[in-house]
């Protein structure tokens, strides 16, 4: 009864999001005001019961009911509760229905919470959110439906993939889709704001927080990605320029380029029409990526098993919102007033030039990942990875890090030059010395890497200097909030940097009892033993590690056989350092009684996630100190100017 | 400046950037793109030596050598034709590599034919067979090889 009381929620969330689009858009036309105040407690409603559903399947999963397909496909009675738990996003079926959930759940949040936004521009925007949704309930409800019944019941399940079974999966889709999909709002706020030609700095400072929030979580979903990837795979990588995380990355580049220009168009009324353009391409970004995944044109541990029907499905919907938003752009752009004017020194013009440099990225990401798949379909399979995206992107990516650092020192409208080279002198001086100093102390260090370590440490500095001579107490929140992002990628770039230019690497078959050397370490590899799991065996490797006379440590790397579905695995073991990671993984054992082992020292990689968290936690920050100075400035919220330094 | 012009200005910098990521990413992918080859294409088209290049295929039964250094293994890679494509790799193989099974190796080819490989790719299931491989009508079997 359960499967189908989800079911009832979901058909009864699909056509209440009919009828929120239906009453949105007939609430738009003269005369029918009474409608307006329908559509809110709709949206609610609609982001409730599909909750509802989702955690109904949630409940069937950790109940292990067999007699419903995807249970019996994905999950087993023996698995941890966690992986019950975390087991119904862990296949398609439900990781689509947690999409639509997080979508419908923006939306009530959004017909809840804001306040600001012209009633009629929030209506539209509601309409809009309706829409999306109803798509994808469609394909759910037709092609994709995970409360589906298994007859006969089987008297066990098929099991979780065992890369999958990790406490990420508890933590890491969710997070990504909360930004993946919150990041429709931008796209619905701007499809409302095109239809009630509402574009302008209070749609602006409406849309921010929405944009801010999805931003916050895309960038702590791709952080968690990336350790996860690191541990959980082996190979001591921690980007490989997949195309899955290609997906994720290109919202997360078009919202931050978003982010930067909303804050033009709030503080400054410019680029008004290119901020509505790129939420549109933001959740299009998304939409591409859910395709790509989710549509099993990609092989990879996030495509699970699927009908090529479906991908024709999510693609005919792709086609239909970007169009269809694009369209409406096109009509629509011409009543998009122009901006305020600007100099070529000043910050609006700093800001254009991120935006420009985000966008030149994001075209060579998506180029790259979808390149493949061109000349597929003329029958020349080529594989497009790390070498293409390294050197295209990685001489874009300092230059942007460097424009970063630049852009709040100048003043907005109009700067001057001289007083920039005086801003900007002590961080190119620090950005030499550490040049200087890694050529004379690692010689035939890569240009890239190397360029890299020199600039952080600039960069680092550079973007601190907001908080220069300014009382610190007295300094608004989102300015702390901006410095600490800026900061974040400084250290995140110091951490690709260290990482690609001193990672030291060790493969050996080594016996028990012998001793490695590994970079600065000294590794006894005392033995292998077998150890139990809850659903699975080890052979468990232990080797006792020090550092010159330090304090030695046990890395324990297992190679796992999971029992349901029989598959075997690796378990890396890491020991966090202060200056680094040493990082160990086993491989198969021989006849002559060795074992292969794999050991990485990695210099300050931690920095790349620290970074990551940093960015986040700036975009936290920032986000509070919007939210808190308009509570405060409440009454004239409409008609204050924003402070000249106002940057989030 | 009005604000029409600068609208313009701004148009115009968004193109040439649209054109300046074109031109990197072609000139980018032409160097680094690399191809995929079947044991069948490098019988067919002769040996690539000038690039990085991805083969894959099944990796035969009782063709997997370890080396002395015990990290070190050869093997051989075939499809539905005699081509072999014997690999070198040092390193160690994703979890499900074994013999009679599909793979796809990242790397270059050497003069004498032989192909030493930089990456193994991992598949992430028993049923998983490689698209490029699946898309030529090659379909998992344990007869090949």
């Amino acid at each position: 009864m359960i499967a189908e009381a989800g079911l009832a929620l979901l058909w009864l969330a699909a056509s209440l999001s009919l009828l929120q689009l239906v009453l949105g858009a007939a609430a738009l036309r003269p005369g029918n005001e009474p409608l307006l105040r329908i559509v809110r407690p709709v949206a609610v409603a609609q982001g409730l019961l599909v909750g509802l559903s989702f955690l109904t399947l949630i409940w069937l999963f950790l109940r292990t009911d067999l007699s419903v397909k995807l249970v019996a496909a994905n999950s087993h009675s023996l698995k941890p509760w966690l992986y019950k738990f975390a087991g119904a996003w862990g296949n398609h079926e439900g990781s689509m229905l947690l999409w639509v959930t997080v979508l419908a759940v923006a939306g009530a949040g959004v017909a809840l919470f804001e306040r600001r936004l012209r009633q009629d521009t929030l209506i539209a925007t509601l309409a809009a959110q309706a829409a999306i949704g109803l798509g994808f309930y469609l394909y759910i409800l037709i092609a994709s439906n995970p409360f589906e019944r298994l007859f006969p019941v089987p008297v066990e399940g098929n099991g979780l993939n065992p890369l999958l079974q990790d406490p990420g999966l508890a933590f890491h889709p969710p997070t990504l889709y909360f930004g993946y999909v919150g990041i429709s709002i931008a796209f619905s706020f701007a499809v409302g704001a095109l239809i009630t030609r509402d574009v302008g700095p209070a749609f602006a400072r409406a849309m921010r927080p929405w944009v801010l929030g999805a931003w916050i979580f895309l960038t702590l979903g791709i952080t968690a990605g990336s350790y996860w990837a690191y541990y959980e795979l082996g190979w001591g990588g921690w980007w490989f320029w997949d195309p899955v995380e290609n997906a994720s990355l290109m919202p997360w580049l078009a919202a931050t380029a978003l982010l930067h220009s909303v804050t033009v168009l709030a503080t400054r009324a410019g680029l008004r029409a290119w901020t509505i353009m790129l939420a549109v391409v933001a959740f299009s970004m998304s939409m591409i990526g859910t395709f790509l995944v989710r549509s099993g044109i990609l092989t990879s541990v996030h495509a699970f098993a699927v009908d090529p029907l479906r991908g024709a499905f999510i693609l005919g919907l792709l086609a239909f919102y970007i169009g269809g938003a694009l369209l409406l752009f096109g009509l629509r752009v011409r009543y998009v007033k122009e901006g305020s004017t600007f100099e070529i020194v000043s910050r609006e013009a700093s800001l254009v030039i991120n935006n420009l440099f985000l966008s030149v990225i994001l075209g060579l990401v998506f180029i790259g990942t979808l390149y493949p798949l061109v000349t597929q379909a003329m029958g020349r399979e080529i594989s497009v990875g790390p070498p293409y995206f390294n050197t295209a992107i990685g001489p874009i990516a300092l230059a942007l890090a460097a424009i970063m650092t630049i852009g709040p020192m100048l003043r907005w409208r109009r700067d001057q030059l001289r007083a920039l080279a005086g801003r900007i002198a002590a961080p190119a001086l620090l950005s030499a010395a550490v040049l200087l100093l890694v050529v004379i102390l690692a010689p035939g260090t890569r240009w890239l890497p190397l360029l890299g370590l020199a600039f952080a440490p600039g960069v680092a500095l550079a973007s601190l200097a907001p908080l220069w001579g300014r009382n610190l107490r007295r300094t608004p929140l989102f300015i702390c909030g901006m410095v600490v992002a800026h900061l974040g990628i400084a250290v995140a770039l110091a951490g690709m940097a260290a990482d690609s230019a001193f990672t030291q690497e060790t493969l050996i078959a080594a016996h028990p009892g012998q001793t490695i050397e590994a970079g600065p370490f000294t590794i006894r590899f005392v033995g292998v033993e077998p150890v139990p799991g809850p659903n699975w065996t080890a052979i468990e490797a232990q080797l006792e590690a020090r550092r010159g006379a330090g304090e030695p440590f046990l890395l324990t790397p297992q190679a796992r056989l999971f029992d349901s579905p029989p598959t075997p695995t690796s378990e890396t073991s890491i020991q966090t350092l202060w200056d680094g990671q040493l990082y160990v993984a086993i491989g198969d054992g021989d006849d002559q009684g060795r074992w292969q082992l794999r050991i990485w020292w990695k210099p300050f990689v931690t920095l790349i996630w620290a970074g990551g968290a940093l960015v986040a936690i700036g975009g936290f920050l920032s986000l509070l100190g919007r939210l808190w100075r308009e509570r405060r400035f409440k009454p004239e919220a409409q008609a204050l100017p924003e402070p000249q330094e106002a940057l989030a | 400046m009005k604000a029409k012009n600068q609208r313009l200005i701004l148009l115009a910098l968004a193109i040439v950037a649209v054109g300046i990521a074109a031109l990197l990413a072609m000139s980018a992918m032409r160097d680094q793109a690399s191809f995929f080859y079947a044991p069948a294409d490098v019988a067919r088209q002769g040996i690539p030596l000038d690039r990085a290049v991805r083969i894959g295929g099944m990796v035969r039964r009782n063709s997997l050598h370890r080396h002395p250094d015990g990290v070190t293994i050869d093997f051989l890679v075939g499809d539905e034709t005699p081509s072999v494509i014997r690999v070198t790799y040092r390193g160690i193989t994703p979890d499900l590599f074994r013999e009679g099974s599909g793979v796809i190796a990242e790397g270059r080819f050497q003069p004498n034919g032989q192909f030493t490989a930089t990456e193994i790719l991992a598949k992430h299931d028993e049923n998983y067979m490689p698209p490029e491989l699946t898309r030529r009508g090659m379909h998992r079997t344990d007869h090949v090889g």
